[in-house]
């Protein structure tokens, strides 16, 4: 496959700092900690034509069903500030056209894949997680337990902590020992740490949060739900400061639980503050629809923002946020004056 | 071709009746790419709040000259992406991708052709009209808006065409009413085998019916809301019918936005058929 040449990068890119930017999910090793977040990255294929997806931490595919699935009707979207609201509803081809298509290709083309999965009961999970045991080139499966587009809200598993158990423990138990189960968690709840608690004795190795908020939009010309599922999820910088409570809280309470951590990341500097409250790798999203090529540049900014701060490793980085002395300030060039963002010289 | 994401350069900007055009130097884009196809253009700079690509189709391209690879595109300010972009001005920078989708396809034989445009839908038409006319077919074209403001390239179309016809709904240019009120008449006339359209919706799906009626093939480029462009977030979907007889949501940003338009099931737009490949099953009441 022929690369593309990218030439967004800013004027004046640094060279890259010697940092270690392994890092880890639950038990598997990875090189680089950016991941692709589900449903905002297809299965790469798109993606690799703006960046190569073999050198980011892993695309994590759109949510597999079992069976095929159409999704829901259009409008499926609606831009709301500094983020959208989304209502795709799961379209999907269904495992058997994903284990025939998807998944060689990513295996092929070197790239780690995380397997997210989504059924409507316990035993379609266990059913998709049996079907990914004998296929190759799985690194990780990732149970959405806590996709906002279903019809039923009763059917979103996150949301209940002894649902969401039973899922995990099904999956885990239909998984192979060595692939870690990650466990998608919704904010949509009064407790996320007792459903991240709930979770993790069900066996998750990795909590993957967050998932998209449930939110609405009314079309102020039709006056009516500008979206055709009325309800949709809602994603992009705006949802980050909640993301990052999320990482926080459960960070604290468990703090020998590994988390992917998401929810409006568009820079460096937002990867930072995730891996700061507690994440060991992050995963880019919605940011990916406005530049095909952000995985890869978060990772490179994240790079320059560790050394920039010192950091000789990355996971020396994770929880850095929790520990009680306050430390010297980082002196590291210059940030926007309300808040962090992305260095103008980065 | 494969697209690519270009930190270009606002070369030029004009205004066109009511319509804005945007010249890019987009060094990349330009080469390779087809009538028919788009690009996704990122709106509000760096920092934007805006996070959703803008679509455009592409007007017209110069490979090559002074400035490189130039892409223009036209658009209409309707939101405030589009009037961000109306704001541009020379040497501004701005994130393009392409290009994107499936272009118009082009006939092995020389027919004649009917191009069918609504208001800056017409845009990709006229580097069609070109090709076409260089593998010898006939071109006519039909451009139908609102009001004459917001009919764009009639001039163009009388220059590179044999026939043209303009319609306006309020008559202040050309017949008074819709595209599809004279395009029989010009399908009777030209005896067209191939219709090419690009507009809204609605205007699509008439002008493929009057194409049919004559019997001849249509190829319509279709505008759905997309978020990315790209393929990856399944927001521009519609139903489509596929060689194998079934009903699929398919993506008009990397499966259209060209599509025959016997295969779009334009009643279905907006939903998802109860027939489609894995549709919701209805339960029915006991």
């Amino acid at each position: 496959m022929t690369r593309m040449r990218i030439t967004t990068e800013r004027p004046g890119v640094r060279p890259l700092p010697e940092v270690d930017m392994s890092t880890s999910l639950g038990p598997v090793a990875l090189p680089a900690p950016v991941l692709t977040a589900s449903g905002c990255a297809a299965a790469g294929r798109e993606l690799d034509q703006f960046f190569d997806v073999t050198e980011i931490g892993a695309v994590v595919t759109k949510s597999i069903m079992l069976k095929p699935r159409s999704g829901r009707p259009t409008p499926r979207m609606s831009e709301t500030p500094s983020g959208m609201l989304n209502s795709i509803g799961l379209q999907g081809p269904g495992i058997d056209a994903f284990l025939e298509n998807d998944l060689p290709w990513l295996h092929r083309r070197g790239a780690r894949a995380v397997v997210s999965i989504a059924g409507t009961t316990v035993d379609e999970y266990t059913k998709l997680a049996q079907r990914l045991r004998n296929a190759d080139g799985v690194t990780a499966v990732e149970v959405n337990i806590s996709c906002p587009n279903v019809e039923d809200r009763g059917q979103v598993f996150a949301c209940d902590p002894v649902a969401a158990a039973a899922v995990v423990a099904a999956v885990r138990r239909s998984t192979s020992p060595g692939v870690p189960v990650l466990a998608k968690l919704s904010p949509d709840v009064t407790d996320i740490v007792a459903v991240a608690r709930s979770v993790v004795d069900a066996g998750a190795d990795v909590l993957s949060m967050i998932n998209t908020s449930l939110g609405m939009v009314i079309d102020t010309r039709t006056m009516r739900p500008a979206l055709g599922g009325l309800t949709g999820g809602l994603s992009g910088p705006a949802i980050r400061p909640l993301a990052v409570r999320c990482v926080w809280q459960v960070r604290a309470a468990l703090p020998d639980v590994p988390i992917c951590g998401m929810g409006g990341i568009r820079s460096g500097l937002d990867a930072l503050e995730f891996l700061l409250a507690g994440a060991s790798t992050v995963a880019v999203g919605t940011v990916l629809f406005n530049d095909p090529s952000a995985a890869i540049r978060v990772q490179r900014e994240l790079q320059l923002a560790l050394g920039d701060r010192g950091f000789d490793r990355l996971v020396d980085a994770i929880g850095y946020a929790h520990r009680e002395e306050p430390g010297p300030v980082a002196i590291v060039p210059d940030t926007d004056d309300f808040g962090p963002d992305v260095p103008d010289d980065s | 071709m494969s697209p690519v994401q270009v930190r270009g350069e606002v070369l030029s900007t004009r205004r066109v009746g009511e319509y804005h055009s945007l010249t890019v130097v987009a060094p990349g884009i330009a080469d390779g790419a087809r009538p028919g196809q788009f690009v996704a253009l990122a709106v509000g700079g760096e920092h934007s709040s805006m996070l959703l690509r803008r679509a455009f189709s592409i007007y017209r391209v110069q490979e090559r000259g002074v400035y490189g690879g130039t892409v223009e595109v036209v658009f209409s300010v309707h939101g405030k992406g589009t009037a961000w972009l109306a704001g541009l001005r020379a040497h501004d920078p701005l994130d393009i991708v392409g290009p994107l989708g499936k272009p118009f396809s082009l006939p092995m034989e020389a027919v004649t052709a009917t191009l069918v445009g609504g208001g800056y839908g017409s845009a990709p038409l006229f580097g069609l009209a070109e090709q076409l006319r260089a593998r010898g077919c006939r071109v006519d074209f039909v451009l139908g808006a609102a009001t004459e403001g917001r009919l764009f390239g009639a001039l163009e179309a009388k220059r590179i065409s044999t026939q043209v016809a303009i319609t306006t709904e309020d008559g202040s240019l050309g017949e008074k009413g819709r595209v599809t009120d004279v395009l029989p008449a010009m399908l009777e006339r030209n005896g067209g085998e191939v219709v090419y359209a690009c507009g809204p919706m609605p205007m699509l799906k008439a002008v493929h019916e009057v194409a049919t009626a004559y019997g001849a093939h249509s190829q319509c480029a279709v505008e759905e809301a997309m978020a990315c462009g790209v393929g990856v977030c399944m927001t521009c979907v519609l139903p489509v019918v596929g060689d194998d007889g079934l009903t699929r949501m398919v993506r008009s940003c990397v499966d259209g936005p060209v599509f025959n338009g016997d295969l779009v099931r334009w009643d279905d737009v907006g939903t998802v058929p109860p027939d489609a490949v894995g549709a919701p099953v209805v339960e029915v009441a006991p």
